[in-house]
């Protein structure tokens, strides 16, 4: 009886409860616990990667790589580049999946296409969209031949100005679908009887759009807002494809971007370690604080 | 709660100690593997000349050695081979042998142990010496040993695209193209004339090997053969390095360059009308380009075959995870012998790194006249240098090369000043 309490204690008074729970929470622990635990070591050592058996002195560095991440103005410059993205992503992400859904959940004709044809862009491969991303966005393609003089020189992405906003547009409109495809969900749940109380009570259009739509899917617009941040923060394959590797001189790389570099290529993981952990540290800021807003 | 918060401490004392110890698992000791003898496996490159090689190769070897038989497969498909190749050395599932070792990253390779000096076996500087001669000193790791064995090059020229030069009104026999003054006259008319919409299109992407494609070739014809760094010092910050800087800035400027992402093959879709490539070109634009080819331009032009070019060779090294390297050493001769070294050149058009080549194979030569230009250079081509943070030194001059020259946001001049400084810092 007093081992049985003492299990208890030690299990909780579900055991079998934390036996189910097993398999995920060793996945958590391998797939991100682990990986994170070693990046923040590895950003206060000198860290190689090595061969089985192969013994390199790894020694303490304290704040070392931090304060050659922090004097890297390749690195400074990725950081901002990452914050005009989420600035341009984020609200264009937000404003854009929710219109659209609202018009796809209305009975509109074709319905079922525009559904399929935003989707479209989510699944297909990033090399593939690329291409025609190029062919729209050129020096010479469609976009400019239509603005003619009006188009910026140098051209979009290889324009200093307009590289970093190109790709926030661009990952906005691929990423789209999927977006949509939350709100959808979540307007499914907005209860028809107050559209109907709106209508009674002589509200337009906008103002039922405002009144009982946007507050009816404020979960969903945190799930959005929240994915949208990670992912935008995450960026890697379209200024690795779009603008020649974050060019033109740096002004659409991404931190991701420089850790590739500095991590795999060059060979210093304990600096690309650095750059993540600054970056996990400034998306879980800017996460918390639109947490803190939205409970406002 | 107590024992809870017990459980949980043990968890995480667990991991840190994990964390901290790093991997697991230990390569062969290298004093018993260097005899050992029995089944090893190898990696090759993806293109299809080169698996049709390959597996001709290992089958002749499997037929005659059935008690220490290879097996082969391409390279696994990752960001590039260098990172595949990085990760196989970390996780200890690197195999024998890699048939398309970057002689960039074998300076990485080596600082993580992931590389067998090819020096330790009794006979192998002397191999390499006698297969490739005095070019092999270029291959020599800063210890003064091999940790490659120089396999192939890939002498870098201008290939022109015959159709638009006739369009444009250039003679495709004797194209201007020697000096820089007469390639930028015909660069011009090209695009001018409308044959194309660009002149030449190297990648203007800020990827660190990209170089190697348009100023490392002309750096090493315009200085008389040096590497990119000598005796620890950066040689570019010079004459010769400023020419080949200013000829580009020039080409990019009137935008007979292109300075944007290209996804298809620009040289192959007549948007350029000349291309850097190596002689594995020859087969890659068989029916789909009349292609002529000229040495990369000199300021003063005239240099012809005795200009120095980048080889872009591809090399073979030993990767400690092997455990029976005395199979993984004959195996490497097997395939890097006169016979084998023959059969590449025939299936894939690629130079093996071998001294007299023209000479040892001169009926193949006679045979395949286009292969001959390339064949010439071969004994003229400059590779990058081998130093520590080679990858870094490539990257520090990209971004100068990338904001100066591509986008003349800076003087290449003093763009190219501060990254010889960069890079004598990284390389001393």
């Amino acid at each position: 009886m007093t081992r049985r309490r003492a299990a208890a204690g030690t299990f909780g008074r579900q055991p079998v409860g934390l036996l189910l729970s097993a398999p995920y929470a060793v996945f958590i622990v391998a797939v991100f616990a682990y990986p994170l635990g070693l990046a923040v070591w590895m950003s206060f050592h000198t860290y190689i990667f090595t061969a089985p058996g192969v013994s390199v002195p790894r020694p303490f560095v304290g704040f070392d790589n931090y304060t050659a991440v922090l004097s890297d103005p390749a690195v400074r410059q990725a950081f901002l580049n990452i914050l005009i993205f989420l600035v341009l992503n984020v609200p264009l992400t937000v404003v854009l999946s929710l219109a659209l859904a609202t018009a796809l959940n209305a009975a509109i004709p074709f319905r079922t296409f525009f559904r399929v044809s935003y989707y479209v862009p989510y699944v297909t491969a990033s090399v593939a969209v690329v291409g025609v991303w190029l062919f729209l966005f050129g020096s010479g393609g469609l976009v400019n031949h239509a603005l003619g003089a009006a188009a910026p020189s140098p051209s979009w992405l290889i324009n200093e100005g307009w590289a970093m906003p190109s790709i926030a547009i661009y990952v906005t409109w691929k990423q789209l679908g999927f977006f949509i495809l939350l709100y959808l969900a979540a307007l499914q749940n907005v209860p028809k009887e107050l559209y109907e109380a709106a209508a009674v009570d002589g509200a337009s259009k906008w103002r039922s759009f405002l009144a009982v739509t946007v507050p009816g899917v404020r979960p969903a617009t945190t799930l959005v807002t929240l994915l949208a941040i990670i992912t935008g923060a995450n960026l890697f394959t379209e200024p690795y494809l779009l603008t020649n590797g974050g060019g033109p001189n740096g002004r659409s790389a991404s931190p991701v971007l420089l850790m590739y570099q500095r991590g795999v290529e060059q060979g210093h993981p304990d600096v690309a370690a650095a750059i993540g952990v600054l970056l996990v540290v400034g998306v879980l800021l800017i996460a918390g604080l639109q947490r803190i807003l939205d409970r406002d | 709660m107590r024992s809870r918060i017990q459980l949980a401490a043990v968890t995480i004392l667990t991991l840190t100690a994990t964390v901290a110890c790093g991997g697991s698992g230990t390569s062969p000791s290298s004093g018993e593997a260097a005899t050992a003898r029995g089944p090893i496996n190898i990696w090759y490159s993806n293109n299809a000349q080169e698996v049709a090689w390959g597996k001709q190769m290992v089958e002749a070897w499997n037929s005659a050695h059935p008690t220490e038989s290879v097996s082969a497969q391409e390279i696994p498909a990752g960001q590039t081979s260098e990172a595949v190749i990085s990760a196989s050395i970390t996780a200890g599932n690197a195999p024998c042998l890699i048939y398309n070792t970057s002689p960039a990253a074998v300076p990485n390779f080596q600082a993580q142990g992931g590389l067998v000096s090819l020096g330790d076996f009794p006979d192998g500087a002397s191999y390499i010496g006698t297969r490739t001669g005095g070019t092999a000193e270029q291959y020599k790791s800063p210890d003064g040993t091999f940790y490659q064995l120089p396999w192939k090059s890939n002498p870098v020229m201008i290939f022109y695209n015959k159709a638009v030069f006739t369009k444009a009104g250039i003679s495709t026999t004797d194209p201007p193209l020697s000096s820089y003054e007469d390639f930028l006259a015909t660069a011009k008319k090209l695009v001018s004339s409308g044959a194309a919409k660009y002149a030449i299109y190297p990648s203007p992407s800020s990827q660190f090997f990209q170089p190697w494609f348009d100023f490392y070739p002309m750096y090493a014809a315009e200085s008389g053969g040096k590497q990119l760094v000598e005796n620890k010092k950066a040689t570019f910050d010079s004459d010769a390095g400023k020419a080949v800087a200013g000829f580009w800035q020039q080409l990019y400027a009137q935008n007979l360059a292109g300075k944007e992402a290209y996804t298809g093959d620009s040289f192959a879709d007549g948007t350029a009308a000349m291309a850097s490539v190596g002689p594995w070109a020859i087969a890659a634009y068989k029916g789909k380009v009349d292609w002529g080819v000229a040495s990369v331009p000199t300021r003063a032009g005239g240099s012809g075959d005795q200009a120095a070019t980048f080889s872009d060779a591809k090399n073979v090294a030993m990767y400690t995870a092997c455990k029976n390297r005395g199979t993984a050493w004959d195996f490497l001769k097997f395939s890097t012998s006169a016979e084998q070294d023959g059969k590449l050149l025939e299936m894939t058009g690629q130079m093996p790194l071998r001294q007299n080549l023209e000479q040892q194979y001169a009926a193949y030569f006679t045979a395949n006249p286009q292969y001959k230009t390339f064949a010439a250079k071969t004994a003229h081509v400059v590779e990058v240098p081998n130093v520590p943070a080679s990858v870094e030194m490539w990257q520090a001059f990209r971004d100068a090369w990338s904001k100066s020259v591509i986008f003349g946001k800076e003087a290449p001049d003093k763009a190219l000043s501060e990254a010889a400084a960069k890079i004598n810092g990284l390389v001393k």
